[in-house]
C-alpha cells in the first residue's frame, strides 16, 4: 500500500509537468506582444520594454518555461500584473472560500446523491423512483450558474432568508459562514447529486440481484440493514469513481458559481484576472486548481482501496 | 494485389449489409418506443426550426434598443418583457438558440473528427499510444470550465474562439472512449481475419473497427452537444465568452443577474430555455444509448 502511493506520487510528476507545459502554451497561444495586450496600445515604448523584461518575455521560450515551472514546483507563481502582490499570496489569501465551497458541495452531492439512489433502487418502478428520477435527470441538466441565480431570487430577493452573496470567513463568524453558504453549495452540489444518483440506482439495483442480498434476506435480516450493510457498501464502489470525477466538475463550477454569489474566491479571482488579463495570475490558478484536481483524483484511487478490498494494487 | 483483395472485402461487407437492410436503422424503431426520447427529439427540431426561422417567428429585432420601454414585465406586446435595453426578450431568446445550437453543434463535431482520429491511432498503433494519450491525461487534468476559461483568457472574446476552446476542452474524452474500444475490436477475430485476407490499415480502420466505435461515438457526441452548450452559456454568463453584444443564452443570464432584484424574467426564460436544450439532449442521449446497445439498457 505504501509503495502504491509511492508510486503514485512519483507519478504525479509527469503530469503536472504535462499540465504545466500546457497551460505555459496556453498563455503563449496570445496573439500579439502580451506587453502591448497589458499596457494598452498608448503605452510607450520604454514601459513595453520594461514591462517586458520584468515578465522574462526576451528570453528564448524554453527558459521561460523552466524559469516558470521552476517556480512553480517551489509554489512560486511570479507576482500578478495587476494585485501588485506575489501570485501565490494572492491565491492563497483566496484559497478558503473555494476549497470550503468546493467541500460543501461535494458533502451535498454525496448526501442527495446516494440518498436518492437508494430510495429510487429499493422502491424500484414505483411513483417515487420515477419522480425522484425526473429531479436527478432535471438536477443534471440546470447549470449550476442558473440553479444559483434562482436559488438568489427565490430565497435571498423574496423570501430575504439567506444573503444574496458575499463570504464571511468560518474563523470570524461560523453562524454567518454557514448561513452565506448554503445556497451556493447547494446550487453547486445539485448538479452532481443527479448525477451520482442515477449512479447509484442503477448500481444497487444491480447488486440487489446477487445471491448474497437473496441468501441475507432468506436468513431473514430485515430489509433495511440488509440495504445498507450489504447492498449499498457494494453498490458505492463504482459511485466512488463518478465522485472522482465530480471533483473536477465542482472545482470548475467554483468558478462560476463564486461569480454568482460573490465570492472572494480563487476562481472570481481567475474571471477578474482574465478580464484585467493579469496573465501570471491565470497561470497559477489554473496551474493550482489543476493541481488540486489531480491529487484529489489520486487520494479517490487510494479510498478505492480500502472500500473494495478486493482490489489490490499487485506490489504489496 | 492487396488492393483488389482489399476491394473484395469492402464489397463482401457491403452485401452482407445489403442483405438486412432494416437491421442500420433498428435503433431508430427502439428509439421511437420510448416517449421521452421522442419528445426530446421532436423538441430538438422544434428549437432547431425556430433558431433557423427566427426573423419569422419574431418581429422583434433582438439587438433593437428601445430606452422607453425598459425593464418592462410580459405583456402582449412583449410576451417574456424586454431586458435593460428595452430590447426584446423573446426575440433574444430565439436568436440567442442559434449561437447555442452553433456552438453546441460545431464543438462537437470538431471533437468528434479530431478525438476519434486521435483515439483510433491510438488504439490501433502502440507506438503513438503514449504521446497522444500523456497530453489528452494533460488536458483531462483540468477542470473542464477552467480550461476554457484559460484558453479564452488567450484568444480573446468571441464565438469562433469559444467554439476552437470548447472543441480543445471536449476531444480528449472523445479521443479516450475510441482509444478504449479501438483495443477491445483491434484483438476481435474478424479484424484479424481482415489483416489475414491482406486488407490494409486504413481499411480495416475505416470499415472494422470505425463502423463498430461507431454507436459509443454517438451516444458520447449528444452529451457532447449538451456540455459544450452550457459550457458555452456559462463562459459567455462570466464575460469570457461570446462578447455582450451578441444575443446569447449566458449573456442574457449575466444581465438577468444584474437586474435580478427588479425583474426575475430577465434571467428566468433565457435559464428555463437552456435547462429544456440540455435536459431534451441529455434524454435523447440516454434513448439512443438504450437503443443502440441494448445491454446499457437502463432499468
Amino acid at each position: 500500500m505504501t509503495r502504491y502511493i509511492a508510486r503514485r506520487l512519483l507519478l504525479l510528476l509527469p503530469v503536472l509537468l504535462i499540465v504545466g507545459i500546457i497551460v505555459f502554451v496556453l498563455v503563449h497561444l496570445t496573439p500579439g506582444d502580451p506587453a502591448v495586450v497589458i499596457l494598452g496600445q498608448d503605452a510607450n515604448p520604454e514601459q513595453i520594454e520594461n514591462l517586458r523584461n520584468q515578465l522574462g518575455l526576451n528570453d528564448p521560450l524554453y527558459i521561460q518555461f523552466i524559469n516558470w515551472f521552476g517556480g512553480v514546483l517551489r509554489l512560486d507563481f511570479g507576482d500578478s500584473i495587476f494585485l501588485n502582490m506575489p501570485v501565490t499570496e494572492a491565491l492563497f489569501s483566496r484559497a478558503e472560500p473555494t476549497l470550503l465551497l468546493t467541500f460543501y458541495a461535494l458533502t451535498i452531492q454525496v448526501v442527495i446523491g446516494i440518498t436518492l439512489g437508494v430510495v429510487a433502487a429499493v422502491k424500484h418502478n414505483t411513483l417515487t423512483d420515477r419522480v425522484l428520477m425526473m429531479i436527478s435527470i432535471s438536477g443534471a441538466a440546470i447549470p449550476n450558474f442558473f440553479l444559483g441565480i434562482l436559488l438568489i431570487l427565490f430565497f435571498a430577493v423574496r423570501l430575504g432568508w439567506m444573503p444574496s452573496g458575499g463570504f464571511t470567513s468560518i474563523r470570524e463568524d461560523p453562524a454567518e459562514h454557514f448561513k452565506g453558504m448554503v445556497l451556493p453549495a447547494f446550487a453547486l452540489g445539485f448538479s452532481s447529486a443527479g448525477l451520482l444518483a442515477r449512479l447509484v440506482r442503477s448500481s444497487m439495483l444491480d447488486v440487489m440481484r446477487e445471491d448474497y442480498i437473496r441468501t441475507a434476506l432468506a436468513k431473514g435480516l430485515p430489509e433495511r440493514t440488509t440495504v445498507i450493510r450489504h447492498a449499498l457498501r457494494n453498490a458505492l464502489i463504482p459511485a466512488i469513481t463518478v465522485i472522482g470525477f465530480s471533483l473536477g466538475a465542482l472545482l470548475g463550477g467554483a468558478v462560476v458559481t463564486e461569480t454568482v454569489f460573490t465570492i472572494p474566491g480563487m476562481g472570481r479571482l481567475v474571471v477578474q484576472s482574465v478580464q484585467r488579463r493579469d496573465y501570471p495570475v491565470i497561470q497559477g490558478a489554473v496551474m493550482l486548481i489543476a493541481t488540486f484536481y489531480v491529487l484529489a483524483n489520486l487520494l479517490v484511487d487510494i479510498l478505492y482501496v480500502y472500500v473494495d478490498p478486493r482490489i489490490r494494487y499487485g506490489d504489496d | 494485389m492487396a488492393t483488389t483483395e482489399a476491394g473484395q472485402v469492402e464489397r463482401a461487407s457491403g452485401s452482407l449489409a445489403q442483405a438486412r437492410p432494416s437491421s442500420r436503422w433498428y435503433w431508430l424503431r427502439a428509439l421511437s418506443r420510448n416517449p421521452l426520447a421522442l419528445a426530446s427529439a421532436i423538441f430538438l427540431l422544434g428549437l432547431i426550426a425556430f433558431a433557423v426561422a427566427a426573423p419569422l417567428v419574431t418581429s422583434h429585432d433582438p439587438r433593437f434598443l428601445d430606452p422607453g420601454v425598459r425593464l418592462q414585465g410580459m405583456s402582449r406586446d412583449h410576451i417574456f418583457g424586454t431586458d435593460g435595453n428595452g430590447s426584446d426578450v423573446y426575440a433574444r431568446i430565439v436568436y440567442g438558440a442559434r449561437i447555442s445550437l452553433l456552438v453546441g453543434l460545431s464543438v462537437t463535431v470538431i471533437a468528434a473528427l479530431i478525438g476519434t482520429t486521435l483515439g483510433l491511432l491510438s488504439g490501433y498503433y502502440p507506438r503513438l499510444d503514449s504521446p497522444i494519450m500523456r497530453v489528452m491525461d494533460g488536458l483531462m487534468a483540468f477542470p473542464s470550465i477552467l480550461l476554457a476559461i484559460a484558453i479564452m483568457a488567450s484568444l480573446g472574446p468571441s464565438t469562433v474562439n469559444v467554439i476552437v476552446a470548447l472543441g480543445v476542452v471536449y476531444t480528449p474524452s472523445v479521443a479516450r472512449l475510441m482509444r478504449g474500444t479501438t483495443l477491445t475490436m483491434k484483438n476481435q477475430l474478424y479484424v484479424e481475419s481482415a489483416r489475414a485476407i491482406g486488407a490494409r490499415d486504413h481499411l480495416i480502420l475505416r470499415r472494422y473497427i470505425f463502423a463498430n466505435v461507431a454507436s459509443p461515438l454517438i451516444v458520447q457526441c449528444t452529451f457532447v452537444v449538451a456540455l459544450a452548450i452550457i459550457a458555452e452559456a456559462s463562459l459567455s454568463f462570466l464575460g469570457a465568452g461570446v462578447p455582450p453584444e451578441t444575443p446569447t443564452w449566458g449573456n442574457m443570464l449575466r444581465e438577468g443577474q444584474r437586474f435580478i432584484q427588479v425583474a426575475w424574467w430577465l434571467a428566468a426564460f433565457p435559464g428555463i430555455a437552456l435547462f429544456l436544450l440540455v435536459l431534451a439532449l441529455n434524454l435523447l442521449g440516454d434513448g439512443l444509448r438504450d437503443a443502440l446497445d441494448p445491454r446499457m439498457r437502463s432499468r
